[in-house]
């Protein structure tokens, strides 16, 4: 049997291994549209101690010792379903008798005139990843355009180099789509008493040749560089042009399959319905969901029948803080507060019923990592917590795990 | 050369829990599961993340960052995002006093 996977990213590279792992073994192909080995891409954003590095997700050699083909600088340009074939830009042809779509998102641009004037830069790759570190540096202007994870993070990084920073976000506050008023405004806070300028609430005219920003309302901003994160789009154009159902990403089912028996898609290009929400079709976009995808759609390759139902969970970090968000909130009627100190906060939101849907938590260094991880446990379970202990930050979270 | 090192009191640590014990610049991170002890190095071998931080289930430790799970038995990693096994270090109680094994 061969299998081929389009995409080297956490995902793909994840399938891949899990592949073998599961005692597969027939070809693996993987093909990876940049030249580097397969990196982790969260350092990008919040690089270490070490500054930027292209972290392997796994090296080169260990891929080649796993009997895994890696096809470095090469993409996909079409999937001939009829024949059960790929066809790469090299112009080698692969057969497959499964195939994972793991194609990533890129980000969305701007949707006004001079976008693409010289320092108006995008994150995705590690080679972006370098141009906007080397523009953050003491004593320079950076204007982030977004108030997201992305913007937000390499506001903190250019912050703590000495930069001189100004967010502009055209909600009225920063973290809208994803994070709790009262989290965002401890974050937003944060940013502020570091020097940063959070301009909520603005809209953008126009960047000239010169990166002058000119907003709504006359202001005109100058800076040395633009950084945009105003969110992703998935990479679907492979998937829409073989004609595989697409929504909101391509469509898979519970098991990551695709309207083509033979192709799945994994990670943050696959739209898929998740049985912890109502079967509502989501996507997501998170570091921990590519691994957990990848590997869930390895299994589905071979043969497994179980439906993909791990709890998204995503991290932040920025200055001291790290943010962590286990589940989805959207349906909550209720949220009860566990302030664990001072500095750190967790929020539980619970449906009408006192079901745990999500909890939301922010706190210096790792204070508020193993609760969130037991609420996961806990929202995986379809868990009514009883609220009181969830409110009391003496009682440990982990006797409601055995109730 | 190896010395037995005072840690800490055993019940500082409560039952399927861990806790940090720095010492002479080297930190660790010190687990109790039904009335038996275990200690390895602090640092996650993935990002240098302390495990202390992290939560215990059964006997394994799960790094409170990337979610790297070890067995602290032994220390073996068990699996993506971790590859490399941590290191682990003797313990022993004496009067109710929990001592690491150091060189």
């Amino acid at each position: 049997m061969h299998i081929v996977i389009i995409g080297a990213g956490e995902c793909g590279v994840r399938a891949a291994l899990a592949l073998r792992e599961q005692g597969f073994e027939g070809s693996i192909d993987l093909v990876n549209g940049e030249l580097h080995a397969p990196y982790e891409r969260p350092p990008l954003s919040k690089p270490g101690d070490d500054g930027l590095i292209a972290k392997p997700v796994s090296g080169s050699e260990h891929l080649a010792d796993k009997g895994i083909t890696l096809h470095s600088g090469i993409t996909a340009t079409k999937i001939d379903r009829g024949t059960k074939q790929i066809v790469l830009s090299d112009g080698v042809v692969l057969p497959y008798d499964r195939l994972l779509l793991a194609l990533g998102a890129r980000p969305r641009r701007l949707a006004i005139d001079g976008q693409d004037v010289p320092n108006v830069h995008y994150l995705r790759h590690f080679e972006d990843a370098e141009i906007i570190h080397r523009s953050i540096e003491s004593g320079k202007r950076v204007t982030i355009i977004g108030g997201g994870f992305i913007g937000l993070e390499l506001a903190a990084v250019a912050r703590q180099k000495g930069t001189v920073v100004t967010i502009l976000e055209a909600a009225p506050r920063l973290l809208g789509r994803a994070v709790p008023a009262e989290i965002a405004a401890i974050i937003e806070a944060r940013h502020r008493a570091k020097g940063v300028q959070v301009l909520c609430g603005t809209s953008i005219t126009s960047i000239d040749a010169q990166g002058r920003i000119l907003l709504g309302d006359g202001t005109q901003i100058t800076s040395d560089a633009i950084i945009v994160g105003i969110g992703s789009l998935s990479n679907i154009d492979l998937a829409l042009d073989s004609g595989l159902d697409i929504d909101n990403g391509i469509a898979v089912d519970g098991r990551l399959q695709t309207s083509d028996p033979s192709i799945y898609a994994a990670g943050d290009c696959c739209s898929f319905p998740h049985p912890l929400y109502g079967g509502r079709r989501i996507r997501i976009e998170s570091w921990r969901a590519a691994q957990e995808q990848g590997d869930h759609a390895a299994r589905a390759m071979l043969g497994s029948s179980d439906l993909y139902d791990a709890v998204p969970w995503f991290w932040s970090d920025q200055y001291d803080l790290t943010l962590q968000i286990a589940g989805m909130s959207g349906d909550a009627k209720k949220t009860v507060r566990r302030a664990i100190d001072d500095t750190a906060l967790i929020l539980f939101h619970l449906d009408q019923d006192g079901r745990l849907l999500a909890a939301s938590g922010i706190g210096p260094g790792n204070a508020i990592a193993r609760d969130i991880r037991i609420a996961e446990m806990l929202i995986a379970k379809r868990a009514h917590p009883e609220e009181g202990s969830l409110a009391n930050p003496a009682l440990k979270l982990k006797a409601l795990l055995a109730a | 050369m190896a010395v037995w090192i005072k840690a800490c009191a055993a019940d500082d640590i409560d039952d399927e829990d861990v806790i940090r014990f720095d010492h002479d610049g080297r930190t660790f991170a010190l687990y109790r599961k039904d009335d038996q002890f275990f200690a390895t190095d602090g640092l996650c071998t993935h990002e240098k993340i302390h495990l202390a931080d992290g939560l215990v289930m059964d006997y394994v430790i799960e790094c409170p960052k990337h979610n790297g799970r070890f067995d602290f038995r032994t220390g073996a990693a068990k699996g993506a995002p971790v590859c490399i096994d941590l290191k682990t270090y003797p313990v022993k109680v004496e009067d109710g006093d929990l001592f690491i094994y150091l060189d």
